[in-house]
């Protein structure tokens, strides 16, 4: 059951981050050529693999309670910030994900760029490539190293992530276009449900409680964080029609 | 150095720093608890992720009203 967990969490996080990376690079591309933004994004994903692949095995030799202490509280944080988020964007008091918008404003950025060709490469191209996917994959490495390590199950969160790289490479490939359809929010509140519920339930175990029934209460932890979040967006939805209805 | 710690910050602590303290506190005293015998005391986080999420997801909507 953790695993699945596991998977599912790392899979939908990845899958946002990569489209928000995805935006960026297809619009630098589109406008400035793709060799150097290519190789941008490639030499990004690389210091990504190489900090999963050196922190991994160093996480996964300190004892299990501490880990569990630390990781589930630093989860719970993390989870806490992308669920405020989604729940704000759900009720209607954050503006929504609008990778159309954003790429339209990357291209434009990328059009207006001066143009530093050195060694044969675009230097804006490769640089705005490397920042984006970078930025939007630490987000990622952090999820996957500590599912992974405090499941000891590194290499199943890193295939997760590597699954959702390959699927969204594959759309981003077909459709050539910002993946604007993607339920991004949903999937961000998804993931903020499935970061909150292991982070109390790790950050807890670590601090010494005993959860009643054990690993079973992860159900039960899932539920009252899914319930909670749900009745807030009802809250401030409804919250948000009284505002329209008053300022009419 | 000042950009890098502003990004550390902006990535874990993120918009609102009250909750990162709250779930600081709640596990401090969670462990307290269970240091001192009190095993069961595995309510007291999900109540703490409650109060903390309710209180910092209405401060915003005031906000923005």
């Amino acid at each position: 059951m953790r695993s699945t967990f596991l998977f599912l969490a790392a899979f939908l996080a990845c899958s946002v981050e990569m489209v928000e990376a995805l935006t960026i690079v297809l619009a630098v591309g589109v406008t400035r050529g793709w060799r150097s933004t290519l190789l941008g994004a490639g030499a990004a994903s690389l210091a990504l693999a190489t900090i999963v692949a050196a922190l991994g095995p160093a996480l996964t030799a300190i004892p299990i309670d501490a880990l569990r202490l630390v990781v589930g509280g630093l989860l719970l944080i993390f989870g806490l910030q992308w669920l405020r988020k989604a729940i704000l964007r759900a009720g209607g008091f954050k503006a929504l994900h609008d990778e159309a918008a954003i790429f339209e404003h990357e291209r434009q950025a990328a059009a207006q760029a001066g143009t530093d060709v050195r060694a044969g490469m675009d230097w804006y191209s490769f640089t705005v490539a490397f920042k984006g996917v970078l930025l939007e994959g630490l987000e990622v490495a952090f999820i996957v190293l500590t599912f992974g390590s405090t499941q000891k199950n590194v290499a199943l969160a890193a295939l997760a992530a590597a699954t959702a790289f390959v699927v969204i490479l594959a759309v981003g490939l077909v459709v050539h276009a910002p993946l604007s359809r993607v339920p991004e929010n949903t999937m961000k509140f998804a993931v903020g449900v499935m970061l909150t519920t292991f982070g109390i339930f790790w950050g807890a175990e670590g601090a010494g409680v005993k959860w009643p029934g054990n690993d079973a209460s992860i159900i039960g932890v899932l539920a009252f964080v899914l319930l909670l979040s749900t009745g807030l967006v009802a809250v401030l939805r409804q919250r948000h029609a009284r505002t329209a209805v008053l300022s009419s | 150095m000042k950009t890098f710690l502003r990004f550390w910050y902006d990535f874990i602590v993120g918009d609102d720093w009250t909750i990162a303290a709250g779930v600081v506190i709640a596990l401090a005293v969670t462990a307290l608890l269970a240091h001192h015998g009190m095993e069961s005391g595995w309510w007291l986080l999900p109540l703490a992720v409650a109060v903390g999420l309710s209180v910092s997801v209405l401060r915003a909507t005031r906000r923005s009203d």
